[in-house]
């Protein structure tokens, strides 16, 4: 069938199963934008109100739902525009396919209008990218490009299409979804190893990472088998952030996050282990505090699909590569059930002393709402379907640590890149891709950044309700001013005196503040019955803090579990 | 800290050394050299290079290349069975004291004299990086003008690899 460059990437897209993409028009994408216009009854299109909003929005879109999420943009500010969510993606390792513009091949190198090397910009933080010069290229540039980014460890992938390869003609020829690539066959040498340790075991505990959360997302019943490996070995779980909701916050071995802000029995669990098994974690610095301080009497097994992650960061006892549906298979079929009775009651106690701090140090937080009662309301009334999206800072860690999530994929956070303003446009990806309610927890500073995607909410009707610990301060940098940089606060007491409920009705959401639990309880519950964005304000004092806290370059055994060990 | 030498076949596409190239940057690798150039195959380029580290520095360098889409196979070569070669000219400075001397050492190394003018002389010399050394070291006190190196390449011996 002959067709235009840009005729061919709307019907390879529908090929590939891409019902629905973000994106921002441009000059050298009109006519990519004329062909989903006639194309608009099987592609939907979701206009955000800047590239950044629909880079996160197909990141949230694939988050949410495990499918590919795609993004379109112009040349120039258009596709750098989408770096910051490329970015993203790239670090949470997040199956997105991009698609930009670029001007005509003849106009290549001239510094033309809206043109910038998007191919160089994006190379370190994309899987891979493309810069198709021939339109008989395209069609299987952009099928790779979907099973690049969904194999494997999945991660953005990139095409940059010239003005004029969109018009030229060409022949199309339809083809199959892609597969994504196999993963890895379960290293057998690193499987008898592990089983060999793991055997030797008294006090084992299980690492749950984002790569099990992937894993799940493409293989359901991964989850299930991490549980059911905890409780043939009589072990523990604990997760690194972009593990949470791989297991249920329910389930009765899951003792929550550890590391940087970890729960107390999660990470006092993982330093008093004897083995540590890693299900898909890459030990990052945030989980680990000083690597050689990790762990110190254990040995470590780590489990992952991608061989390059074993001895990264830490050097471990065994790297068994492989995808974790089999290996996790393997080391059920031979692993007889364990019983460490001594380690469940270490565990039991340190669980019983994490509420006692939790409680202690909710007790010692000013203001008329705590974020732990927050967390509280918010536990009660959401459903277990809603979708938990967080922006970066305090509240972002209040919510891993607090929120009850019981089913997979209903947890969506910048957890690598860390990126401030990822939440609107992530949640209004996640609900579109999923189509349920999803629920903003942001703060201040992080939704100043990207609060123009209200707009977008509004206008595609998105049952939204942003949750805004507003605490009038940039509060995660100006906790560790607080603490490690004798409470000079530079330039995080923002003095801003922005009306966010104006701001949101201005751009036609509902919008209401919320000055204790009992009020913030009924914004919440009347949020949950309307369709459209609902903003709750709620006032947090600015010396709330994060605990527990493992300082900057310290151990476990330096974790801050109090205000008063935090001023000391 | 070992010295060791990777060789991988990369796609003959424009583009890749740049890829290979930003990957080192970005990962903090250094190398301490890098040749490029056709295989026996159009299709395929092979890059050796050659560098320091640990042990997990090496096994680091040679997962993350091989997670490039254009890196077809990675192999790091062990030096008890490669042949490993690089190419050097050396022009030394073209003096009555020390004309002699050039020309004896490169006849020793089995160097080869390509160029002769009133002020200098130049070397021609192939061998693996530690005879090259020894040379320019050999060279530095008579006046080295100008050098240059294209780095390891290295092939392993009696066995065959393709990508």
């Amino acid at each position: 069938m002959q067709m235009t460059g840009a005729e061919l990437i709307v019907n390879v897209l529908k090929e590939q199963g891409c019902d629905t993409v973000f994106g921002y028009p441009g000059g050298t994408v009109i006519d990519l934008y004329d062909a989903l216009y006639k194309e608009q009854a099987s592609i939907r299109h979701i206009l955000t109100a800047h590239e950044q909003g629909a880079s996160h929005a197909a990141d949230g879109y694939a988050r949410a739902t495990g499918k590919v999420g795609v993004v379109l943009a112009t040349s120039g500010p258009g596709a750098t525009n989408l770096v910051t969510g490329i970015a993203t993606a790239m670090l949470d390792s997040i199956p997105i396919v991009a698609i930009t513009g670029n001007v005509a091949t003849s106009m290549i190198g001239k510094d033309s209008f809206q043109e910038v090397n998007i191919l160089g910009v994006t190379m370190p933080i994309t899987k891979h990218n493309y810069f198709v010069t021939d339109v008989n290229d395209l069609a299987d540039v952009l099928r790779e490009a979907f099973q690049i980014a969904k194999s494997g460890r999945p991660g953005p992938v990139l095409v940059d299409v010239p003005k004029d390869v969109q018009t030229a003609l060409c022949d199309y020829v339809p083809a199959e979804v892609a597969v994504p690539a196999p993963a890895p066959e379960t290293d057998a040498v690193g499987l008898e190893a592990a089983l060999e340790l793991i055997r030797h075991a008294e006090r084992p505990f299980l690492y749950v990472g984002g790569g099990a959360a992937r894993a799940d997302a493409m293989h359901p019943g991964v989850a299930e088998k991490i549980v059911a490996l905890a409780e043939r070995l009589d072990a523990f779980i604990g997760s690194t952030f972009m593990g949470l909701s791989v297991v249920s916050s329910e389930e009765a071995r899951f003792l929550g996050m550890q590391g940087m802000h970890g729960r107390y029995e999660s990470t006092m669990a993982n330093k008093n282990a004897d083995l540590i098994l890693g299900v898909g974690v890459r030990f990052s610095d945030r989980a680990t505090g000083k690597t050689s301080r990790f762990a110190p009497n254990a040995k470590i097994i780590q489990l992952d699909a991608d061989v390059s992650e074993i001895n990264k960061s830490i050097l471990v006892d065994v790297g068994l590569v492989g995808g974790l549906q089999q290996t996790l298979d393997c080391l059920l079929e031979r692993l007889e059930p364990q019983q460490h009775p001594a380690w469940r009651d270490q565990v039991a106690a340190l669980r019983e002393k994490g509420v006692e701090l939790r409680a202690a140090a909710d007790a010692a937080t000013p203001g008329a709402i705590t974020p732990m009662q927050v967390f509280e309301v918010l536990n009660q009334v959401k459903q277990e379907t809603d979708i938990v999206v967080t922006d970066v800072g305090q509240h972002q860690m209040w919510a891993a640590q607090y929120t009850r999530l019981t089913l997979p994929r209903k947890f969506i956070s910048s957890g690598g890149l860390g990126t401030m303003g990822f939440g609107m446009g992530a949640a209004i990806g996640a609900h579109i891709g999923s189509g349920e309610r999803t629920i903003l927890i942001t703060g201040d500073g992080s939704f100043a950044m990207n609060l123009n995607e209200l707009a977008t909410a509004v206008t595609y009707d998105i049952p939204l309700t942003i949750v805004l610990l507003n605490n009038h301060v940039l509060g995660m940098v100006r906790q560790w001013q607080t603490l490690f940089y004798s409470a000079r606060h530079s330039s995080t007491s923002h003095g801003r005196v922005t009306d966010y409920v104006a701001l949101t009705k201005a751009f036609g959401g509902e919008a209401v503040r919320a000055e204790d639990a009992a009020s913030f309880r009924a914004a919440l519950e009347q949020s949950m019955l309307r369709r459209g964005p609902t903003l709750i304000e709620v006032a947090i004092d600015p010396d709330a803090l994060v605990l527990p806290m493992l300082p900057p370059g310290g151990g476990i055994d330096d974790m801050i579990t109090s205000k008063e060990e935090a001023y000391s | 800290m070992n010295r060791f030498v990777i060789a991988a076949y990369v796609e003959n596409k424009y583009g890749v050394l740049t890829r290979v190239a930003s990957l080192f940057m970005r990962k903090g690798f250094n190398i301490d050299s890098l040749s490029v150039g056709e295989t026996e195959s159009h299709e395929y380029s092979r890059i050796t290079l050659t560098a320091s580290g640990d042990n997990a520095t090496r096994d680091q360098m040679v997962n993350q290349m091989q997670k490039l889409h254009n890196v077809k196979r990675v192999m790091v070569l062990d030096e008890n069975s490669s042949l490993e070669r690089e190419l050097m000219f050396v022009k030394v400075r073209n003096t009555p004291e020390n004309r002699a001397e050039v020309m004896a050492a490169s006849e020793i190394y089995r160097g080869k004299i390509v160029d002769y003018s009133p002020e200098t002389l130049c070397v021609e010399l192939t061998g693996d990086p530690g005879k090259i050394n020894a040379f320019v070291t050999l060279m530095k006190p008579l006046g080295i003008v100008e050098l240059c190196r294209t780095g390891v390449v290295a092939l392993e011996r009696n066995r065959s690899i393709t990508a």
